[in-house]
């Protein structure tokens, strides 16, 4: 645990108590809470992907659903076609989203495409991969990819056939494998690197850094932690549709956890997820109850909620909290 | 025998101007050096050259025997020349210690290791107190010995400084050179600095060059340069005599 070393004891009880009360919660939860409990997890856990690349090392993707797709679309057709679990799928899924983010960043770091250019570089590979899988047979086109649900695999875990319960745990533990995989990674050289080339560039190469090493470590790693989270989608839902899942809605989506919760943060990925996830859903239900169902109404009210948060703590509600709780380390 | 550092014939030009013209000159190891010159003089530009920002238009630069022309900043520091900015860059959004910790990170690869040995540079340069604060909370003097503090953590052999005793009041300046002479004093470093403050010049450099218009217009001992005729019409002014 010497990658928590930094939290002072209150925080390291707090920590304990969150863990250990989300592993108990599906004992009182029912089936709703835990579904919304999954997808309070998967945000986190994107979150964490993306905050390395945009609130660590300070290069901003808005293509973010590139990795998630592919980790999706390729362990799902590896399963579909081949038989091929879901854990084999994952890592292929992984090759082929780091393979893609070495491009972009090989093009964007290599050629000084810097900041929004960069941020319209990743947009671009995320629309034209999402019209390639439109018009591929092979993954079933626009009309989708789907995982077969069948009887007999209904308890083979070990390739992610299962209940509620089963992805409830898994989000849960990639949700805490990237918290701590953060903590070390901001506790090694590479996240003060990171973190050099994100606050000056000029200055870290000044200081021996090689900057376009240091930013292609930030977007294999960020866009392999997304693939996986891809792949968890492709066997939670059982089905696939290239104008989802490579949307730009979702990338978008998909920052603003670490947005609210504080950029460059380790627990912001988290505590944003854990506000804007149910917020979400209870827009749903309450426009739903008050019979409000024009169109956009949710998005209204998520888009003043969002304001009032970011007027509240504008660096975001960790930060804040924080300090509120009394968290500062000495 | 090649010197520690040799610059031979070096020009630099923007368009049509020519920051840096014709320069030679060289460093012994273990000294301390200054250049001085008006405004605009190309001085900056210089240090540009050495730390690899620009490559240069002509000549050549030999640090320790190899060659070092156009290689990238980085690998230039990774050679063992730091160097700090005339505007300050600190890392604004990170703490003091980890400014210089990212600095010890060169040669220190684990990071414990490199936190201590950015504490030690830090209490050298007296900013151990203020070590949690964020940069972009320090006074402009503080600023200037973090941002050297930075450069020294990477443990060069050669440091270039920018006008750090600009905009400082006297007993500031008394306080950097009395770093400095202990610095080069113990660890044998040798440094390289660029500074209007003659007080500091005349107290710390073995040797001075003079810049003007892009020029190498003297080169030598402090009170056989601050006698020279032409240094005293271009830069200093008749007052510098008495
Ligand atoms: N990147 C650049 N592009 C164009 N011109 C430049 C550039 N950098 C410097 N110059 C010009 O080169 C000349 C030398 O500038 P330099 O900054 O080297 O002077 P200096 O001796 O450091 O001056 P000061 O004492 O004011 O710091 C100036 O005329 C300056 O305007
Ligand atoms: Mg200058």
């Amino acid at each position: 645990m010497s990658v928590f070393a930094a939290l002072n004891g209150r925080a390291r009880w707090l920590l304990a108590l969150f863990v250990a009360s989300l592993a108990l919660a599906p004992v009182a939860a029912d089936r709703y809470i835990l579904s919304v409990l999954i997808l309070i997890f998967y945000f986190a856990y994107l979150g964490q992907a993306w905050n390395i690349m945009m609130g660590f090392a300070g290069q901003l993707s808005l293509g973010h659903s590139l990795y998630v797709g592919l980790g999706a679309y390729v362990a799902a057709a590896l399963w579909t076609k081949f038989g091929v679990g879901p854990w084999a799928g994952m890592f292929a899924g992984m090759a082929v989203a780091m393979a893609f983010g070495a491009a972009i960043g090989w093009l964007g770091f290599r050629f000084g495409i810097a900041g929004v250019y960069f941020a319209l570089l990743t947009i671009a590979f995320a629309e034209f991969t999402r019209i390639a899988f439109d018009h591929m047979d092979w993954t079933g086109r626009a009309g989708g990819l789907f995982l077969p649900v069948r009887a007999e695999q209904a308890h083979q875990w070990w390739n992610l056939r299962g209940g509620p319960l089963l992805f409830y745990y898994l989000a849960l533990a990639l949700m805490l494998g990237a918290l701590w995989l953060c903590a070390a990674l901001r506790a090694a050289r590479i996240g003060h690197y990171w973190l050099a080339v994100r606050e000056d560039e000029a200055a870290a190469r000044a200081l021996g850094i090689d900057v376009f090493a240091v930013k292609m470590k930030a977007v294999l790693i960020s866009s392999a932690m997304a693939s996986v989270g891809g792949t968890f989608y492709a066997f939670y839902y059982n089905n696939l549709f290239p104008a989802q899942i490579f949307d730009m809605s979702r990338s978008i989506e998909m920052i603003l956890a670490p947005i609210v919760g504080g950029l460059g943060t380790l627990i912001g990925p988290i505590l944003g997820a854990f506000i804007l996830t149910p917020l979400g859903e209870g827009l749903i239900a309450a426009t739903e109850e008050a019979g409000l169902s024009a169109p956009g109404t949710k998005a209204v009210f998520y888009g003043l909620a969002l304001m009032a948060i970011v007027w509240v703590a504008p660096s975001g509600v960790w930060p804040w909290l924080r300090r509120k709780l009394g968290l500062e380390t000495p | 025998m090649s010197r520690f550092l040799e610059v031979a014939h070096v020009t630099k030009r923007f368009r049509g101007l020519t920051a840096v013209d014709d320069v030679s000159f060289g460093l012994e190891k273990g000294a301390i050096y200054a250049i001085i010159g008006p405004n605009g003089a190309g001085k900056t530009t210089l240090f540009n050259l050495l730390a690899g920002v620009y490559a240069p238009d002509a000549g050549h630069i030999a640090f320790e025997g190899t060659p070092i022309a156009g290689l990238a900043p980085e690998k230039i520091c990774q050679a063992g020349i730091a160097r700090t900015f005339q505007i300050v860059r600190p890392f604004p959004g990170l703490s003091v210690l980890e400014n210089a910790k990212i600095g010890a990170l060169l040669r220190h690869r684990d990071p414990a290791d490199a936190e201590q040995a950015a504490g030690e540079t830090l209490r050298r340069l007296d900013l151990w107190d203020k070590r949690r604060q964020l940069a972009a909370s320090l006074t402009l003097p503080d600023r200037k010995r973090l941002e050297m503090a930075r450069a020294l953590a990477t443990e060069p052999k050669l440091l270039l400084l920018d006008e750090v005793m600009a905009g400082l009041r006297p007993t500031e300046t008394d306080r950097i050179v009395a770093i400095l002479k202990a610095l080069a004093a113990e660890s044998g470093l040798t440094v390289l600095l660029i500074e209007h403050v003659m007080r500091a010049v005349m107290a710390l450099a073995e040797r001075i060059l003079v810049l003007h218009h892009g020029a190498a217009i003297a080169e030598g001992e402090p009170t056989a340069v601050v006698r020279d005729p032409l240094v005293l019409e271009c830069y200093l002014g008749a007052e510098a005599l008495e």
